[in-house]
């Protein structure tokens, strides 16, 4: 059977069982639409969203910042906030209207019958209460147990997510965990009461990617007990992995939905195929991945050879920080690398890794305490900043928050300016003339120059600070995550935008990333980090086929897969 | 002072915009527009100079022709005020230069000046900061005599350890910030970006705090005024003309209520220029 002949008949199934009394969907919307109230007038976020969610199912909702995504979910348990306006045709929890519910009902309702996860469990959590009392507030306002009864819960609770030594942890505070526990405790304090709906608001996205495979893990097998779970997501790996049906959503509209596999795997929009073609993975080297990038990657010089002149050479690199209290940690532990000319060497690895401090000494912006770094043959480490002075030039950075690398008073002219130098472009109509090409070069129109950086949307923004980075013809960009911070259809563009520039220039990059599929997208050479040591490194090939270090291959297996012909296998 | 409360005339027709009107700053404006006239051209506005006494009519109350009513002389102190505002108007702008400027000098130094300048400098600042500013400007006068520049002074130096340590902590948050090290990046000089960022961004916030510095300065001279270590009656500056109204407080209170709301009435126009000033220049940036 094919997979769309599959999903036909699981469909047909399931308008069956819609059919039957005592079988319809947990969660019915239909024609839901908000709007917020605003000193302008009412202003539409979400247009006549319509989905069923039924028993063990779980339907996500996909789109990129800005699209409702989140509106449309907080809608449906009275969450949507102060002034909105929310309409809907329908709107059936457990086959009674919820629409008109007052408040306080809902108070009822939410955490027994829905339970929510947001996505930074740091300031979801109250930062004075041990984690455990956070959870056991959830269960004494629904009356459940005594005292006694809901501690002995609250334990096998953070047990059941996961959380290892859960008596000793309930005790702690939200400050005193990792991340990955927080989440973890966020998780269980949503799934407290058994609801058996649940609503994840991008439940992994502050998090590395071996945590977040286990958090995943958690709602899989919570969706396994029958559990119905939103999943609201912007990445579409993370929505691959758990989704049955999918909401494609786009300025507060549903773009295209459907069963996962068929949707994932053959979209029909074209909006969907270009968010799903924007994904990077090993699979996707050499080409673009936004509609722009293809004629942009066409109009390049073919990729140079990597040559085997040294840009940058890094040997023994150490670096140690003081603790507030006192004690020493070693963020980077004798680290070496070199980086060839037209190259791109990635450093991947997770929060803590160490990864972003290398690139800050390769940078000369933070001091090693030993090892050495050398520029163009040049000494680079340990010298003094004015002997490093001419050397700058070659060298520049681009980092994951644009907006605050630029000086707040100056527009985008002002900053290009600045960047320009001044014995290179004399005349004003000489450094105007650049400005113009640099403007060319990172595909911004030249009205963006009186522009202010914080009127920029973030993909303009990041184009404005590759400008500023290429501004003195560099050899050299450290590109500390970057894209990080992007939404996946601009991400894939400044990829492509990165890659010609590449090309065209030969350019050596410096690429830092969390992210393991824009790193084998891009690189030529992967360093992996863990605790301020590189475990291993090699060329994406070797690192994503052949992983020689458990850690490597731990850190491989985290990443969802998002190849949508497993997927379909999957529902087959 | 009716005329600082009166608003532009209102169009009934759109009454949401009229609301979102700062009228608060109009009234602001309106006001200096009058300080600023009766510091300039007093004569313009008195009914009488400012000494001008009449002995027939001591101590009446407000009435048609005595505004503010009359002091225990005969002289009208409407007048009097009118008189005044050149004096109490220069104590606080003086004032407010001399702890700015004050400020901005150490703050700089404390943030930005080698190892041994910036723990001094840091000491100094805590210690004085510490140290009641009443205290101070008492000590000042003390040793150089009631003058209205003593009065400057000393209402300036005691001031001006909590602007410098404002200061010091908006130029170590340039210091530390993003762009100057994106300037860094560049290969840009230390005096370069000293004078690009570091310098421009962290005292553009001291325009605004100026003018908020300038009420608060006025309301320091005049409570030293008060205590008879300022500007000694019969001088018409306002902390001086509740000083001389004291004794008079169970006959006569209009003599030291109304300096007293002339000094509120300065302190909240400087106060309101100075936060729309505030945050024009954030609004600014965006």
């Amino acid at each position: 059977m094919t997979t769309i002949e599959t999903e036909v008949a699981r469909r047909d199934l399931a308008s069956e069982i819609d059919g039957l009394p005592g079988f319809r969907p947990r969660l019915s919307v239909e024609g839901l639409s908000v709007g917020f109230a605003t000193s302008e007038g009412h202003r539409p976020i979400v247009h006549d969203v319509s989905f069923d969610l039924h028993p063990g199912q779980c339907v996500a909702i996909v789109g990129e910042s800005g699209s409702g995504k989140s509106v449309t979910a907080r809608s449906i348990v009275g969450l949507a906030g102060r002034g909105a306006r929310v309409e809907a045709e329908a709107i059936t929890l457990h086959g009674r209207d919820v629409r008109t519910l007052s408040p306080r009902r809902w108070r009822d309702i939410r955490g027994r019958e829905v339970g929510f996860i947001l996505q930074d469990a740091l300031v979801s959590l109250d930062p004075l209460r041990p984690v455990g009392a956070e959870i056991a507030e959830g269960l004494r306002l629904h009356g459940w147990g005594d005292r006694r009864a809901r501690g002995k819960r609250v334990v096998e609770l953070l047990a059941s997510v996961g959380v290892p030594n859960p008596e000793h942890r309930a005790r702690q505070r939200p400050d005193q965990l990792s991340g990955g526990l927080r989440q973890r405790a966020l998780i269980a304090s949503a799934l407290a009461l058994d609801p058996d709906v649940v609503i994840a608001d991008e439940p992994t996205t502050a998090l590395d990617v071996t945590v977040q495979a286990q958090v995943l893990e958690l709602l899989e097998a919570s969706k396994r007990r029958g559990a119905s779970i939103i999943l609201i997501s912007h990445d579409l790996s993370v929505v691959a992995q758990l989704a049955d049906h999918v909401l494609v959503m786009r300025n507060g509209r549903v773009v295209e939905q459907g069963a996962a596999a068929q949707l994932l795997g053959s979209p029909r929009e074209e909006y969907t195929k270009a968010l799903i073609a924007a994904v990077p993975s090993e699979d996707t080297r050499g080409a673009a991945l936004s509609p722009g990038g293809r004629r942009l990657l066409a109009d390049a010089p073919p990729a140079p050879e990597v040559l085997d002149e040294v840009v940058i050479e890094a040997r023994d690199l150490v670096r140690r920080f003081r603790a507030p209290d006192g004690s020493a940690t070693t963020a980077v532990g004798g680290v070496s690398f070199d980086l060839h000319r037209g190259e791109t060497l990635g450093i991947v690895g997770e929060s803590g890794s160490g990864k972003s401090t290398t690139g800050r000494i390769a940078l000369a912006l933070e001091r090693a305490d030993a090892g050495t770094v050398t520029l163009l043959g040049k000494p680079w480490s340990g010298v003094p900043e004015s002997e490093r002075r001419a050397l700058r030039s070659r060298i520049s950075v681009v980092s994951q928050d644009p907006l605050s690398s630029f000086d707040p008073r100056w527009n985008v002219e002002r900053i290009l300016l600045d960047a320009l130098p001044r014995q290179a472009f004399p005349t004003a109509a000489a450094r105007a003339e650049r400005i113009r090409a640099l403007l060319d070069q990172v595909g911004l129109a030249h009205a963006v120059l009186r522009r202010f950086p914080l009127r920029l949307s973030g993909g303009q923004r990041q184009r404005v600070a590759i400008a500023r980075a290429l501004a003195e013809a560099p050899d050299i960009i450290v590109l500390d995550e970057a894209v990080s911070a992007l939404d996946v259809t601009i991400q894939a563009q400044i990829l492509d935008l990165l890659v010609a520039l590449q090309r065209r220039l030969g350019l050596s990059y410096l690429f830092i990333s969390h992210d393991l599929g824009v790193i084998a997208h891009l690189c030529h050479r992967v360093l992996v980090m863990k605790d301020g040591v590189v475990v291993e490194s090699g060329t994406p090939d070797e690192i994503f086929h052949r992983p020689q270090q458990p850690y490597t291959r731990q850190l491989i297996d985290s990443i969802p897969a998002f190849e949508p012909n497993r997927i379909q296998e999957k529902t087959a | 002072m009716t005329a600082t409360a009166a608003p532009p005339a209102a169009r009934p027709t759109a009454p949401a915009r009229l609301r979102r009107q700062p009228w608060d700053l109009y009234a602001a404006l309106a006001a200096t527009a009058v300080f600023a006239l009766a510091a300039l051209w007093p004569d313009l506005l008195a009914t009488q100079g400012a000494f001008t006494m009449d002995l027939a009519n001591t101590l009446q109350p407000p009435s048609a022709a005595h505004w503010f009513g009359t002091d225990e002389a005969g002289r009208d102190l409407y007048s009097r005020v009118i008189h005044g505002t050149a004096a109490s108007l220069g104590i606080g702008i003086g004032a407010a230069a001399v702890s700015l400027t004050l400020a901005a000098v150490l703050g700089a130094l404390a943030a930005l000046g080698n190892r041994a300048t910036s723990a001094s400098v840091g000491w100094l600042l805590e210690v004085a900061f510490a140290f009641p500013a009443l205290l101070l400007s008492l000590l000042l006068i003390a040793v150089l005599g009631p003058s209205i520049l003593t009065l400057i002074l000393a209402v300036g130096i005691g001031t001006a350890p909590g602007y410098a340590r404002m200061v010091r902590g908006q130029i170590l948050g340039a210091k530390d910030s993003p762009y100057v090290e994106a300037a860094i990046a560049l290969g840009h000089s230390r005096g370069r970006i000293l004078r690009q960022h570091i310098l421009p961004n962290s005292l553009r916030p001291l325009v605004a705090v100026f003018a908020l510095s300038i009420g608060q300065s006025i309301v320091w001279a005049s409570s030293l005024s008060f205590l008879g270590l300022g500007i000694a009656p019969p001088a018409p500056e306002w902390g001086a003309l509740l000083d001389a109204g004291r004794p008079y407080i169970t006959v006569a209170g209009w003599l030291t209520v109304i300096p007293g709301v002339v000094i509120v009435l300065l302190a909240l126009t400087t106060t309101t220029l100075g936060r729309h000033l505030q945050s024009f220049l954030e609004k600014g940036e965006k």
